[in-house]
């Protein structure tokens, strides 16, 4: 197992201008690693989620991104994401190009991208406006049937993010609960950094939980309560009271920044 | 939604209920016992449950992030609390939702809120405004374009005003109302319910609320707004489905 910092780990794994995936569908959401890579000032991002969250609101409000890929963007049962919308309607602080798709587009995105194919089919994006303003979404006619089917050009992130419950010694990794596309981001990037909240001798007993083999992860780092505001199930709830918070603190620029200063610049990473 | 209108549809009438509660039990009302549904956040979410917990005991409540047959006490703030995999059945990766439920056809019914609805029930929940410079951008798509075109039956929610009721969409997210028979099967909206014309697909005043008027309804949308021929009065709240509403928001 290699046994990262969470500083070394994005220094080491993230540079300035890769294409990196925090992914977590609500539910372990790298809040921790997205933090540091604030701290390090990454700079034109390719960003890539599913619903980029309040962890991508904060890096791209702190200007670490130039382009998003993503699905859904809004935080969940609140609203907007106010620092996303600014970027886009008014390029603050600084102009952010986007790659919209739907999950069902992104979902086949990333399992094509894990597999090493291409691209991915779906019966997919009819009745949408989405493929007049996103030429990547394109399609291909069945060679068996002759249906037109949509296609989404694979996502192969430099990097992929995760958060996890646990790793163990040999540096496998073990998620339990809502798994959304992690296993696919993880598999489709050409590094993948889990954070964890514990490292044990040997999991529990889960024979199907999803579990990433140790030859997979290029590093693994302790991250206890990394995913907060976001959960872990077993470890912590979401914390719902902050993601309603977070409406009022991203809403202006001035609080924003002096929220990012007090809790995210001034911290140190562990 | 707006502050006022969230004020407006939460003060109680003289019989005791809101307009917004009247729009989440309208909405749990259409969904039948046993029948698989695709719940997205906020009221579809309270609808849904409201059905499970009053008429319909066995309906399976899918949620995008992978919950199959989830039965929360508490309603969700999102599609991924985990009280939502804590109560389901089982939990599955996400893209298996979305290939090997929805586009496999697995799915009855599918919930779907929006920003704004056309008179065919083209659903926009993208833009305000030109796609490449929005007045105000939204969240997106997510579920919805797959839900709407993949679900045997769709059904949306959405509070009326002349801005959401639109002659013509900023952007359509989703929707399939221009193909005969695959637009949403109801609109419940804070003054009633509107359904297709079954020849032309254009929405129609197909119920109304106790207390809300053809006019009051007319002033909410910006295209003519034509009127079912047997436009009803839908039944006010029983108690038992306000109990276990307030119930359910209050935990």
């Amino acid at each position: 197992m290699r046994l990262l910092s969470l500083r070394a780990a994005i220094e080491q794994y993230v540079p300035d201008g890769c294409c990196a995936a925090l992914e977590g569908f609500t539910h372990l959401i790298p809040f921790a690693a997205g933090h540091e890579i604030i701290r390090q000032q990454k700079r034109r991002l390719h960003l890539v989620r599913m619903t980029p969250d309040l962890i991508y609101d904060q890096m791209i409000g702190m200007g670490c991104a130039s382009r998003l890929t993503f699905s859904w963007g809004g935080n969940p049962g609140v609203g907007s994401l106010h620092r996303l919308r600014d970027a886009v309607e008014q390029a603050w602080p600084a102009p952010l190009a986007l790659d919209e798709h739907t999950h069902a587009g992104m979902a086949v995105a990333y399992t094509a991208g894990a597999a090493r194919l291409p691209f991915g089919v779906l019966r997919g994006y009819l009745g949408s406006d989405l493929p007049t303003v996103n030429p990547r979404i394109r399609s291909i006619t069945c060679p068996y049937s002759g249906e037109v089917l949509a296609t989404v050009p694979a996502i192969n992130p430099d990097v992929t993010i995760l958060h996890a419950q646990r790793a163990d010694r040999e540096g496998n990794v073990a998620i339990e609960g809502i798994v959304g596309a992690q296993r696919e981001a993880a598999l489709a990037a050409k590094a993948l950094v889990v954070t964890v909240e514990e490292i044990v001798e040997r999991f529990p007993p889960m024979m199907n939980s999803v579990l990433l083999p140790h030859w997979v992860v290029s590093a693994i780092v302790q991250a206890p309560r990394g995913a907060w505001p976001a959960y872990a199930q077993g470890f912590y709830a979401r914390d719902n009271a902050f993601y309603r918070q977070w409406d009022l603190i991203s809403r202006d620029r001035e609080v924003f920044l002096a929220w990012m200063r007090e809790h995210v610049l001034a911290r140190q990473a562990a | 939604m707006n502050a006022r209108g969230s004020r407006v549809g939460a003060t109680r009438n003289d019989c005791g209920w809101t307009r917004d509660e009247m729009m989440t039990i309208a909405a749990s009302r259409l969904l039948s016992n046993g029948c698989i549904c695709f719940v997205g956040i906020g009221l579809p979410s309270a609808a849904c449950n409201l059905a499970r917990l009053t008429h319909a005991p066995d309906i399976v409540l899918i949620y995008e992030s992978g919950t199959i047959g989830t039965r929360p006490e508490v309603l969700p703030l999102s599609i991924g609390d985990g009280e939502l995999a804590a109560t389901a059945a089982c939990v599955i990766p996400l893209p298996e939702v979305f290939a090997w439920y929805l586009q496999a056809g697995r799915i009855d019914v599918g919930f779907l809120g929006a920003a704004q609805v056309d008179r065919l029930g083209n659903l926009n929940s993208t833009v305000i405004g030109p796609y490449a410079a929005p007045t105000t951008r939204l969240p997106g798509a997510g579920g919805a374009t797959e839900i709407a075109t993949h679900a045997r039956r769709t059904c949306v929610m959405l509070k009326a005003s002349p801005r959401s009721f639109v002659a013509r969409l900023d952007f359509r997210t989703s929707g399939r109302g221009d193909v005969p028979g695959r637009g949403p099967a109801a609109v419940i909206t804070d003054f009633g319910v509107l359904t297709p014309d079954p020849a032309s697909g254009e929405l129609r005043l197909d119920g109304l609320f106790p207390g809300a008027t053809v006019d009051e309804a007319r002033a909410q949308v910006a295209w003519p707004l034509a009127v079912g021929e047997a436009l009803r009065t839908i039944d006010p709240p029983r108690d038992e489905e306000l109990t276990k509403l307030r119930a359910l928001q209050e935990r």
